[in-house]
């Protein structure tokens, strides 16, 4: 096992469970700043927990491991913190938050950044909400809707990116980003993330089909199954899992063969 | 603020929870007598016809009876042989801040009204414990025949308009509250605007007590004739004290043919007030009488503005926020009374309670047999933050005859773990995420009020939730 790098999102020997039920089972992986990584697996391998469990969802208890964001524990720390050290999570299922604008959410986030006694500057935020919006072709307009309230999944998703572009996260965990997408909504959403990446971000793309990496291609695709990391590879991994499905990768290196081997 | 330095006072962290020492020249002492009210006319030398007003008020206040068999006991803690009924450090308002007494003056300085006067404001009065301390308008407002002073000057100058209205509006023995203030009501305003002339600036009225063990009863009487137009606002605030105090004011709207008349408060006493208010308008044909209304400080609140829609085409609108911290009650609502044909009303009402805080919509709309083409909608939203918060909602609908449309939504929701996981997700606190979506909930309401109160608004609600998450 390699030393956790410094400048990486590394989560160690991670487990976790939900009251007495345990979901991560020795979770395993490192995401170094500059690459995306792909996780792949079964629903219900514990994919969305892992997304949780690192941003510190409080129905979710850690029983050992370790999360390091830049060689830095973030577990124990609250949501927020973890948020403003640099960790952002695109939900799967984006919540309503009635009467608060789309834009009034991410300048109190933004704002939420700054130092106390430090105020945002009006004019370059809403310029620079504008090319965002603009450029992941979110109609103007959105800003003074309230945040996911009445959107369709494509829209959800678009302002996911959004607020992932405006806020600037150093590692971004993307969970099931594609679900719900058409192939269009796909396309924008996609470009979206890809206009994001370089050396500055690692993200995490969490994803049930290989669809998404047609056109998000990874550095690394790594295969969940029962709350562990039961195989890696490079993108060509993630077209074996399509053409093979997750069976073949499970019945190779899963629970019963890691055992064996 | 400036102030802040000073050795007498005690700060806390809401604005208005400071207070100075005073010496009153002015004390009809404590408890309610005959006496008392004789008192309060010799200082206010009052007409014979309002001393007589004042004398038949009090003895219905001592025949009504409390109404805690509908709203709560907790109306029983009121004690009024403890309660100081007048105190004044003079009866004249001045017309310029020069004038004010500096410990005063200093007061209103702090909370902010001299600056919002010069800012926005036609006009501003400024009352202190029992009378006003401050009352001017805008030079060009008053030449347009505007008449804005208080209550007892009113009652005074302007006698043919004044007793025409008074008391019309609210009987004194409307209920015991108003009964009482009808007995040793001192402050409030009168306005007067004349026909055809539209008041583009809000006229406002800052109401702050400053005593404890004190009752403030002012009472406020605003007429727009024919075509006029005005806004008016209301602030108040007290310190906090030890024992209960009590703020019982009448205040009587009168919209003639097609006039407007939009009342706003932002009401946010300290938590040990007693805030007993009975506030009504009339519409004349096609006139709108409008209440907004936010209730955020208090004790116990018990509040319902009405509107009694009179003439053809009348409109009435209360449009209400209350937020009921811990151990508070907001107890608000609205009367909607359709006396004529085509009268038209709205009530929006959103409340929301935090730990122990209750909040209780209460709302009358009537429209009788023979009336046709009214038109009733009514929506109230309750939010609840912490398990043990609590709301009730007691609307109380009548209609009658055919022709007549009513409409009635109500609604309680909470705000979910998930949501303020997702806020704290994008780097807010606990409170700051509660905040926004408490503002997020009341917003479309705020975006009525001008946007020196919204902004008010938003900080009050802001400090509320500060203490609200653990």
């Amino acid at each position: 096992m390699s030393a956790p790098s410094s400048s990486s999102l590394s989560i160690r020997d991670l487990h976790a469970s939900i009251g007495d039920k345990p979901i991560l089972k020795g979770l395993t992986l490192d995401i170094p700043k500059g690459e995306v990584h792909a996780i792949m697996g079964k629903n219900g391998a514990g994919k969305s927990t892992l997304a949780k469990i690192m941003a510190g969802h409080p129905d979710y208890n850690v029983t050992s491991g370790d999360v390091l964001l830049d060689g830095e524990s973030i577990l124990g720390l609250e949501p927020d913190v973890r948020a403003r050290l640099g960790l952002f999570l695109a939900f799967q299922y984006p919540m309503e938050i009635p009467g608060v604008t789309i834009a009034n959410f991410i300048r109190a986030a933004l704002q939420a950044r700054l130092p106390e006694g430090e105020e945002l500057e009006a004019t370059d935020y809403y310029a620079k909400l504008y090319a965002k919006m603009d450029a992941l072709s979110v109609p103007r307009n959105f800003t003074s809707r309230s945040v996911n309230e009445g959107f369709s999944g494509g829209e959800k998703k678009r302002c996911e990116i959004l607020q992932m572009a405006m806020l600037e996260p150093s590692y971004a965990v993307l969970d099931e980003t594609d679900s719900g997408l058409d192939i269009d909504a796909l396309k924008i959403v996609s470009a979206g993330v890809n206009a994001l990446r370089g050396p500055n971000i690692g993200m995490l793309i969490i994803t049930h089909y290989q669809r998404l990496l047609d056109y998000i291609v990874p550095d690394k695709v790594h295969v969940m199954s029962e709350g562990r990391i039961i195989h890696s590879g490079d993108k060509d991994l993630a077209l074996k899992l399509e053409s093979l499905g997750y069976d073949w990768v499970e019945k190779e290196y899963g629970e019963s063969s890691t055992k064996a081997a | 603020m400036s102030t802040e330095t000073k050795p007498d006072i005690d700060i806390d962290r809401s604005a208005g929870d400071f207070r100075y020492e005073m010496d009153y020249a002015y004390d009809a002492g404590v408890g309610l007598t005959e006496a008392t009210i004789d008192y309060i006319s010799d200082v206010k030398d009052d007409p014979d016809w309002v001393r007589a007003f004042r004398k038949e008020g009090y003895r219905k206040f001592l025949e009504k009876p409390m109404p805690t068999h509908w709203a709560t006991k907790d109306l029983e803690s009121i004690v009024f042989e403890n309660i100081r009924y007048y105190l004044s450090q003079g009866q004249i308002p001045k017309r310029t801040w020069d004038e004010v007494p500096d410990d005063i003056k200093k007061t209103f300085e702090r909370l902010g009204i001299p600056e919002q006067e010069r800012k926005f404001l036609a006009g501003v009065e400024a009352q202190f414990d029992s009378e006003a301390a401050y009352s001017n308008i805008k030079a060009a407002v008053g030449e347009q025949g505007v008449i804005f002073v208080g209550s007892s000057e009113g009652l005074k100058e302007h006698p043919e308009i004044f007793k025409k209205w008074f008391g019309k509006v609210i009987p004194s023995g409307d209920n015991k509250f108003s009964a009482l203030n009808s007995a040793v009501f001192s402050g409030g305003s009168f306005i007067y605007v004349p026909p055809g002339v539209k008041v583009k600036h809000p006229l406002q009225a800052y109401f702050r007590i400053n005593a404890q063990n004190f009752g403030q009863f002012e009472r406020t009487l605003i007429i727009a004739d024919e075509g006029a137009e005005l806004t008016y606002m209301e602030g108040c605030t007290a310190p906090k004290f030890e024992t209960a105090t009590l703020h019982s004011a009448v205040v009587e709207l009168v919209a003639m043919k097609g006039a407007k008349i939009q009342y706003i408060t932002v009401q946010n006493w300290s938590s040990n007030v007693f805030n007993l208010v009975t506030k009504r308008g009339i519409a004349h044909e096609d006139a709108e009488v409008k209440w907004i209304d936010c209730n955020i400080g208090s004790r116990l609140t018990m509040k319902y503005p009405g509107v009694v829609m009179k003439g053809k085409g009348a409109r009435g609108e209360v449009v209400s926020i209350a937020l009921a911290g811990d151990g508070q009650h907001q107890d608000t609502g609205a009367k909607m009374i359709h006396a004529a044909d085509n009268t038209t009303s709205n009530i929006i009402s959103k409340s929301i309670s935090l730990g122990t805080g209750r909040s209780t919509y209460r709302g009358m709309v009537h429209v009788p047999k023979h009336l046709k083409g009214c038109k009733n909608n009514t929506e109230c939203d309750a939010l609840l933050i912490n398990s043990h918060s609590r709301t009730d909602t007691y609307p109380a609908i009548s209609v009658r005859g055919q022709g007549n449309a009513v409409q009635h939504e109500a609604s309680v929701s909470q705000i979910s773990a998930e949501q303020i996981f997702y806020m704290q997700q994008r780097g807010l606190s606990e409170a700051a995420a509660m905040s926004l979506a408490v503002n997020g909930f009341v917003n479309d309401l705020v975006q009525q009020f001008p946007m020196e109160y919204s902004v008010e608004l938003k900080r009050l609600i802001d400090l509320e939730m500060e203490g609200s998450v653990g």
